[in-house]
């Protein structure tokens, strides 16, 4: 086992360093005129000239990965060249807020995924309809469209909640689930029905082996079956499902974040995306690089103990 | 959003591979007929009714639009809806009807983009790896690994920053992103197609690989490349609305996510401004999602249709007089009771509903008994309803499974009293595991695998006898000896994976005896296992049966099996029992036709009466 996770510790150190690297060369291979950006329309050549040097753009690109390389190791992810404040700071301070909101919609997701999928996968019925449908529907209008109508219709008209919000790590916990439980509903819906077809349909064969016939035979109840048999079984499917979710949510929140004016990630990324502030959206890609390599790595640690052939080889 | 991009690829990408492979080789026939299924399921009429309906409003923007995209009037913002601007303006007074319009355009044709960028990559690439596997498949694998772990929104907000806001660039770089979709789709199809025999066949024949992928290979991918394009499309559209949406788009260009960003800044003033480009966009993503989905049903049927057909002509030939009803409840009731056995079946019929509302009976008329000590074999080929009829007394029939004829009575109550048309499984829940048990067929498939086969033994110990863990414990590993397993201890806490199949079979045969039952189901107890196994397995059978003083039902189609181990035996053909009898009457005088030609394959080559005379174990297989 222990080797098993550092061998998929050492895959996902190589994604790593590869995506770090297309990014970065991909980022600044065509910033020719970000000093000319920064500095506005009056700058002189000779200060634009002094700029470059300063923010070292007049090194070759491959030296400046590997400075930026070495930095990164000890923790400096270098400086926003708006506002000069250390891009690892300004991750530290966002990170909270949107794995938070991330998590809290994760867990959410697959509880109520595998609830419904269940229920869906034995009843059949209306119920089944009812998971297929809005499965298309969840596919059909995207999440960030989900938000906005959640908070025209539940924060602006009937002023439920908040349409926006003003926390900080110092907030307390109240004012936290206050401003955090339409984004997360939001995220919620979009994901959940996703998920329900996808443990439905692994359930539903699941059901269909022979071990589960044979279970029924020995005289075992079909609550313990289904709970404890067919949903172990049919759990690695839906994983694979929910860590899929999971990376695609950190692209999602980027947007609810701006719907609901959450100080996360996202408005950090917006912001620096439209200024082409380099170094801060390099530090947004790592950020999400090693949040996906890490839940990767959650997952086959997981699937590993639900499923003893994993584990052996 | 962009999590919708991987779930739609799972959902999309292994499901249709499948009926694909059959479109393909029956080539344009099945095609068209998939376009008529297509357009008889009113979902499919509704899907490319909108989608047209878009596109004709895309296409013709320019003449249907009564403004230019960004003619703005600054004396009419943020307007009502009025005879010159049919949807009312936004903030800039620009006239929301035209701006929806040649948002169609622009979103239509950047959503083809993408697609196309994506097939044009994925495609290739997935031909390749799947017809010369090798290193280009690692590779490419790898490469589709990182590709799959990117979030596509924080890809697109890079290229953003690298590239600056252009629909097209960024509408290329997702193209890329999303291109594993088709490549994994590719590979899968064209992996399962490789070694069919026409491929090779084709190869012996003098074409070169370029056009045996061109000919066969390409026809194969077809349909799920159309069902992967429909959901790739509205992803796109998503995503790009959402970049537009944060303000990242290009603001001279109207899409919209373009206006969707602006109704939300004026939420508060007109909220209609929001409506109709989410409208616009939720009717086209789903018209795009509902496209694939009847695509993918219109293949699904094809292949339900086809399979029907062969069963159908099948079961006719002999089985079709029994489609009609007879009605023999009253025959079961008279029966009942009469006479006192461990198991009695009486004039069983199981059917199961079809499409077109008839029932296709798979048993019919099936009586016999079976006592308490007693070995009864129930013989046929595959199809005959021997395991349908043993289902019946376990109660473990597939859910749209029906009694149509007959009871079952176990210890003198009925499990399936007559006239209804289901097992009593109330009734049954409390025989099953205690009093009628069940072996498999198939050792390793009935064996949870996340379980250890400790756990799977004692856990029925426990709930069905109430006994403690510890003594349910005691009791397997004596059980696990008794099956003559040389380590208990080590096959107790072993997973499934780690046991031989003959193993495995011992194991199963433990289980099923492990609550004492008076009965034993055991369904083609050797017919999986290698023929040195298979004896061995037998002895056992035998021997516990004698031991226990059990009554067994065992389903077969091997009479080496049933002269060798069953006391009496009952023949079915096409679900109806041709003959009942003891195995000494059966095996030297068989009455019916069928028996004789059954008795005759099986024994050939051999005085059928050695068999009984000395009594080696030897099966005939």
């Amino acid at each position: 086992m222990i080797r098993f996770i550092a061998k998929r510790l050492g895959s996902g150190l190589v994604v790593l360093f590869v995506v770090s690297a297309l990014t970065f060369f991909l980022l600044y291979m065509s910033s020719g005129s970000i000093a000319r950006n920064i500095l506005g329309d009056q700058a002189t050549a000779e200060q634009v000239a002094i700029k470059e040097q300063e923010l070292g753009l007049d090194q070759p690109l491959v030296v400046r990965y590997f400075a930026w390389v070495g930095d990164a190791l000890g923790g400096n992810l270098g400086a926003s060249w708006f506002t000069s404040e250390p891009v690892a700071n300004s991750l530290a301070s966002r990170i909270p807020v949107t794995m938070t909101m991330v998590f809290a919609a994760m867990i959410l997701i697959a509880i109520c995924a595998a609830l419904i999928g269940v229920i869906a996968a034995v009843k059949r019925g209306w119920v089944d309809r009812v998971v297929q449908v809005g499965a298309i529907i969840g596919d059909s209008v995207p999440g960030f469209v989900i938000g906005v109508i959640l908070v025209t219709i539940l924060a602006i008209q009937l002023g439920l909640f908040p349409a926006t919000s003003t926390i900080s790590p110092e907030s307390g916990p109240d004012a936290w689930v206050y401003s955090m439980s339409l984004p997360v509903i939001a995220l919620l819906i979009n994901g959940v029905t996703g998920g329900a077809q996808q443990i439905r349909s692994a359930v539903i064969k699941q059901l269909e082996r022979d071990y589960v016939r044979t279970l029924r035979s020995r005289g075992i109840g079909e609550r313990e079956i289904l709970f404890k048999h067919v949903l172990r079984s049919a759990a690695p499917a839906g994983l694979t499902v929910l860590s899929l979710q999971l990376i695609g949510m950190l692209g999602g929140v980027v947007i609810i974040e701006q719907i609901f004016a959450l100080p996360g990630m996202g408005p950090l990324a917006v912001t620096a995306t439209g200024q082409s502030d380099l170094p801060v959206v390099m530090g947004v890609v790592m950020y999400t690089v090693v949040v996906v390599i890490v839940v990767n790595l959650l997952v086959d640690i997981l699937n590993g103990w639900l499923n003893p052939k994993v584990r052996v080889s | 959003m962009s999590d919708s991009v991987e779930t739609a690829a799972i959902t999309a990408a292994p499901a249709p591979g499948a009926p694909a492979v059959q479109a393909g080789q029956t080539g344009t026939v099945v095609r068209s007929t998939v376009l008529r299924r297509l357009f008889k399921n009113p979902l499919g009429i509704v899907a490319i009714t909108i989608l047209l309906g878009i596109s004709l409003l895309a296409v013709l923007a320019p003449v249907l639009a009564p403004f230019e995209e960004n003619y703005s009037n600054i004396a009419k913002t943020l307007a009502a809806p009025d005879s010159v601007n049919i949807l009312g303006t936004d903030s800039a007074g620009r006239d929301v009807w035209s701006r929806l319009l040649f948002g169609a355009q622009l979103t239509l044709l950047s959503a083809l983009l993408c697609a196309g960028v994506a097939i044009a990559i994925g495609l290739p690439a997935g031909l390749i790896a799947g017809y010369y596997a090798g290193k280009f498949e690692a590779v490419s694998n790898w490469v589709v690994s990182i590709l799959m772990s990117l979030p596509g929104l924080i890809v697109l907000l890079t290229i953003r920053a690298a590239f600056g806001p252009s629909v097209w660039i960024s509408m290329i770089a997702f193209g890329i992103l999303i291109s594993p979709s088709y490549f994994r789709l590719t590979r899968t199809a064209v992996q399962s197609v490789r070694n069919e025999l026409y491929v090779d066949a084709a190869r012996v024949s003098g074409l070169s690989d370029w056009s045996i992928i061109a000919r066969h290979i390409f026809s194969v991918v077809r349909a799920p490349i159309i069902i992967q394009t429909a959901a790739i499309a509205g992803v796109a559209i998503a995503i790009q609305s959402g970049l537009e949406f944060l303000g990242l788009g290009d603001p001279s260009k109207a899409t919209w996510g373009v206006m969707l960003s602006e109704g939300f800044k004026n939420v508060y003033l007109t909220p209609t401004l929001l409506f109709w480009p989410a409208l616009a966009m939720a009717l086209t993503i789903g018209g795009l999602v509902l496209l694939g989905n009847a695509i993918r049903d219109a293949l699904e049927d094809g292949e339900k249709i086809k399979h029907h057909k062969k069963k159908a002509t099948l079961e006719s030939s002999t089985a079709a007089p029994a489609a009609a009803r007879p009605s023999r409840k009253s025959v079961a009731a008279v029966d009942a009771g009469t006479e006192h056995h461990l198991v009695k079946v009486t004039n069983l019929g199981v059917g199961y509903p079809q499409a077109d509302g008839s029932i296709k009976k798979v048993v019919d008329d099936v009586s016999f008994h079976v006592d308490r000590g007693e070995i009864l074999g129930i013989v046929g080929e595959s199809g005959s309803g021997k395991s349908q009829t043993a289902f019946s007394i376990l109660g473990l029939l597939p859910d749209n499974a029906r009694i149509v004829a007959g009871s079952i009575q176990f210890d003198g109550n009925y499990t399936v009293a007559p006239g209804e048309e289901r097992v009593n499984q109330d009734r049954l829940s409390k025989l099953r595991g205690k009093r009628i048990s069940y072996i498999p067929q198939e050792p390793m498939s009935n064996l949870d695998p996340a379980f250890t086969i400790g756990y799977q033994l004692v856990t029925p110990m426990v709930r069905v006898l109430g006994i403690s863990k510890e003594e349910a414990r005691k009791r397997a590993l004596k059980l696990l000896t008794d099956v003559g397993i040389v380590n208990p201890e080590r096959t107790f806490s072993a997973y499934p994976h780690e046991v031989s199949g003959g193993m495995a079979q011992r194991v199963l045969i433990a289980g099923a005896i492990s609550c004492e039952p008076d009965l034993v189901i055991a369904d083609e107890p050797t017919t999986a296992l290698d023929v040195t196994v298979q004896a061995d397995v037998l002895d056992l059978l035998r021997e516990l049966q004698q031991r226990l003083n059990i009554g067994v039902i065992l389903v077969t189609h091997n009479f080496g099996v049933v002269a060798d181990l069953c006391d009496r035996v009952a023949v079915m053909q096409n679900g109806r029992l041709v003959e009942e009898g003891t195995v000494r009457d059966i095996l030297r005088n068989p009455k019916d036709k069928y028996t004789r030609t059954l008795l005759a394959s099986m024994l050939e080559g051999k005085p059928p009466m050695s068999m009984l005379v000395s009594s080696q174990k030897e099966p005939v297989a």
